[in-house]
């Protein structure tokens, strides 16, 4: 695949024999214009921050079907079938190379590209299914004769224990080393004999999806490997920056300029921290009333926060000033610090006008010793997170409902049942950005309270 | 062995009262001689080496040193990821740090001595990738469903519990999974650790490893819940059926009555009537067994009159609601299916205590089990650090133990150890070493053509 600055693009015909479930086996000889190469790679990560959504809100497979059904047509088709698989196989490429750099981002990726593939196997016609099992040149053989004889009756119970009334044998079984279908086997949804899997025709899609997940897996491993070695350094002013920033981009909007609902005065700050700021904010901000001071990732963390929040950069001054003069002098602090707080709004050096941290990027963040930014629900210790639960107000089973979430690792869903709890009302957008969780709470407490007069 | 047949006279109250008579069994002076004289290090060697350690070409040599080994030494200082060279590097170490406990981790892709030196370049070389598959099965697991220990404790009522699962356990392992060397082995107090050593065990993937034990699970603990196993569906999964069938029941109608006489009190028929979903057949029961507590019978006649009474009625109103026609496999399950720990068996860096330690409560040696004759099997019987010192100071025995003759206290166990798992494992291991060596010549040959 080539990255290409012009207009043209050469399109191969032979691309329209390609299944529309391609399986990204080796990258296609073609060449991507530049804008595509993030367009595409951002509405394919739309789809799979959607599948990842539908994964943590614990929806059964049949649902996760329309789902990524709805999601797809959403956001990837074109009119045209060969630019949609294209657009399909470019996206998939491109975040390969976005998703390739870490083993969490890898591990992300795999889960949800994976469980993409399911999906999208799973709402295929049969024979489309088989071709793709062609393809992947599956090499199991189909159980038959005297062998499927003196299986029958166990498959019997098995087809039984899982539901189904008559104990009716499916007619094709595949003999399969037990390994290669783990969710079959964790779920007691095969038979199992002397180390293999009887793996029914219907169940294929195990089958392929292990395929799928074990190859991309290993193509994520030598992906990076050659970003490491060659492209991050040969594309370091065209595509590497691209790249790094589509690992933590966040889609929805960017909180840059603050909205109606935001807009706080160095007098109301302590009052709305207490009634409105998510619980990673809330945390920074009384460390910072408590130490006088905080490092480096929580000034920006914050900062940008409060920028987004409406505080502007005089107020953002005399904020920090405040409290930093107490622990540093006034001296130091104007050396050292305001240059930083200009600097996010845009003030000093490249004067970027630069954007409030997402969830994304905050629970990815990697807090050291003496730091207090991060996400709690992913950084804090249980004890202290349940501590800091208790001074929000949550109740014990409140208090359950959240934890559980955050043993499942699903730490904006645990925020988002926070704030359900704490403004007793549901949030069905879940909670994607700090000035998210702030403007909805806004809108809930002045929605409540008679509007003061202006 | 039966206790009668142990000479040491403290022996009978180690179990129940373990604080006073811990100087006895277990001391630092004890367990340098037992590590001096008695413990196997060439035969934990050979394990571990898997076959690596002999001349052909296909060896790796640095295999065993990858493995992490980590002490529990006195006063609980805990000293994780060390490695060693060989049988002797590790046989020195041992000796001079005489540790409490040794647990036996993963092998990783590099020396976990030297870990550090690889940490800063940027990749993460440092990752497990072999590891024994392992069970841990703890008796503590199962206080609800007996009623002669609770915790730590165990007698020769509740340990029957182990050995049915054991029973389960291997069975599957072996007929379903086709796991063939398997090291049972008792954990010196309360419970039993399963190592599979098969090389397919050993390579599985952690998603693998959670997929085994998961099939394993049946008991869904929650306090919150007097149901604690749902079996669902028209019938039970060939495993179950199997498991039912060939160990449970009859554990459950004959043993687990006879030693826990598990519906002679109301306190204890109340916690299985709470497993019935029908309230009329709840209470229909409870009314029969409260007028017939002054009866004659033993304890155990009354519980096993009750269990049939019980069957007999579920039997005959089976058709009412679905929930009912599995309610008494359910009841069998949750007093008698293993309770494993599954956490240990899903992750390849979790560690666990190597064989022939010495529990530091007990005084007893992790001794192998024989999954064949594991009804046989007295955790009460097992050697003390004690008597083995015992037994070498009386001089009767000779210290060497790759002497393996029988008489000894703990030669028994090694001469096991050597012919029942470790003879076949170094032979498979050395087939296996054969053929991949061959292979990769085979393949290296095909690449000289590009």
């Amino acid at each position: 695949m080539e990255v290409i600055r012009s207009q043209k693009r050469t399109v191969s015909n032979d691309i329209v024999s390609t299944p529309t479930l391609p399986l990204y086996l080796t990258a296609p000889p073609m060449e991507v214009r530049l804008e595509e190469f993030e367009l595409f790679a951002i509405d394919r990560l739309r789809v799979l921050k959607g599948v990842s959504d539908g994964l943590a809100r614990g929806r059964n497979p049949n649902e996760m079907d329309d789902l990524v059904d709805t999601l797809w047509k959403e956001h990837m088709r074109l009119p045209d079938v060969s630019e949609m698989i294209n657009k399909d196989i470019i996206s998939h490429f491109v975040l390969r190379l976005v998703y390739c750099r870490s083993d969490e981002l890898k591990k992300w990726f795999l889960s949800m590209e994976t469980a993409l593939f399911r999906h999208r196997f799973r709402i295929k016609k049969i024979e489309e299914q088989r071709t793709i099992v062609g393809e992947f040149g599956l090499p199991y053989k189909a159980v038959i004769g005297a062998e499927l004889e003196s299986l029958k009756e166990r498959l019997g119970l098995v087809a039984r224990s899982l539901g189904q009334i008559s104990s009716d044998v499916e007619n094709i079984y595949y003999k399969v080393p037990f390994e290669e279908v783990p969710d079959l086997v964790a779920g007691r949804r095969v038979l199992l004999q002397k180390g293999y899997a009887f793996v029914a025709g219907s169940q294929l899609v195990s089958l392929v999806v292990t395929q799928f997940r074990s190859h991309l897996s290993k193509a994520l491993i030598l992906t990076n490997r050659k970003w490491t070695t060659t492209i991050r350094e040969r594309e370091k002013d065209r595509l590497t920056p691209i790249v790094e920033a589509l690992s933590t981009s966040y889609l929805g909007p960017d909180y840059t300029q603050s909205s109606e609902y935001a807009d706080i005065s160095l007098k109301d700050i302590d009052q709305v921290s207490k009634s409105s700021f998510p619980l990673c904010m809330r945390h920074l901000f009384e460390k910072l009333r408590e130490d006088h001071h905080l490092k480096h990732g929580g000034r920006m963390q914050l900062g940008l926060f409060l920028k987004g929040v409406g505080l502007k950069l005089d107020d953002a001054l005399a904020f920090w000033r405040e409290e930093f003069t107490k622990k540093v002098g006034s001296e130091r602090f104007d050396k050292e610090y305001a240059y930083a707080i200009r600097h996010n709004y845009g003030k000093e050096g490249k004067r970027t006008d630069y954007t409030p941290y997402a969830c994304s990027k905050i629970i990815t963040s990697a807090p050291g010793v003496g730091d207090h930014h991060g996400c709690p629900y992913r950084h804090f210790s249980e004890d202290n997170l349940k501590a800091a639960l208790n001074r929000m107000g949550l109740s014990s089973r409140g208090m359950e409902d959240v934890m559980d979430k955050v043993r499942n690792k699903h730490y904006q869903l645990a925020c988002t049942l926070t704030f359900e709890a704490v403004y007793g009302t549901s949030c069905d957008t879940g909670i994607n950005h700090p000035n998210q969780y702030f403007e909805e709470s806004q809108k809930i407490l002045k929605s409540k309270t008679p509007a003061a007069p202006v | 062995m039966t206790r009668e047949e142990i000479k040491n006279n403290g022996d009978d109250m180690m179990i129940d009262d373990p604080k006073p008579k811990i100087e006895n069994e277990f001391n630092v002076h004890y367990l340098r001689i037992y590590y001096g004289n008695l413990f196997p290090y060439s035969d934990i060697y050979k394990w571990l080496s898997y076959g690596h350690d002999g001349k052909h070409p296909g060896c790796d040599e640095y295999y065993f040193g990858r493995r992490e080994f980590s002490f529990t030494l006195e006063n609980d200082v805990y000293l994780r990821y060390k490695s060693f060279k060989n049988a002797s590097a590790m046989e020195a170490a041992i000796k001079s740090n005489f540790p409490y406990k040794i647990d036996i981790g993963a092998v990783y892709s590099v020396d976990p001595d030297k870990r550090h030196a690889y940490a800063h370049s940027g990749t993460n070389l440092f990752t497990p990738v072999e590891r024994e598959l392992v069970f841990d099965i703890d008796i503590t697991d199962y206080d609800d469903v007996r009623y002669c220990c609770s915790g730590a404790d165990v007698c020769s009522k509740c340990w029957p519990l182990m050995t049915v699962a054991i029973k389960v356990i291997d069975t599957s392992l072996r007929e379903d999974f086709g796991f063939k060397h398997i090291l049972w082995v008792f954990s010196g107090r309360r419970g039993v650790h399963c190592w599979v050593c098969d090389a397919k065990a050993r390579r599985l993937t952690n998603e693998q490893r959670s997929a085994v034990a998961e099939y394993f699970r049946v008991y869904k603990g929650n306090e919150n819940n007097a149901k604690k196993v749902d079996l669902m569906g028209h019938s039970l999964h060939p495993f179950l059926a199997r498991s039912y069938v060939d160990f449970l029941k009859n554990f459950f109608e004959g043993e687990l009555q006879a030693t826990q006489s598990i519906f002679s009190s109301k306190e204890k028929y109340e916690k299985i009537l709470g497993m019935i979903t029908d309230e009329d057949i709840q209470a229909d029961l409870r009314g029969r067994w409260e007028n017939s507590s002054r009866s004659s019978l033993s304890e155990e006649a009354t519980s096993l009159l009750r269990w049939e009474q019980l069957k007999k009625t579920l039997q005959s109103k089976r058709n009412k609601a679905l929930s009912l026609r599995t309610c008494i496999e359910e009841i069998v399950f949750t007093f008698t299916y293993p309770r494993i720990d599954l956490e240990v068996s899903k992750q390849m860096n979790h560690l666990l205590k190597a064989p022939f330690c010495v529990h530091p409560k007990t005084g007893r040696v992790c001794v192998p089990i024989d999954p064949n004759n594991c009804d046989e099997f007295d955790p009460l019987a097992v050697p003390t650090l004690s008597q083995l010192i015992e037994e070498i100071n009386s001089g009767g025995v000779s210290m060497d133990v790759d002497d393996d003759s029988d008489r000894s206290l703990l030669g028994k166990s090694i001469k096991f150890f050597r012919s029942s798992f470790l003879e076949p494992l170094l032979k498979s291991c050395k087939e296996e070493i054969e053929s991949s060596y061959k292979t990769k010549i085979e393949k290296s040959k095909d690449t000289f053509n590009w």
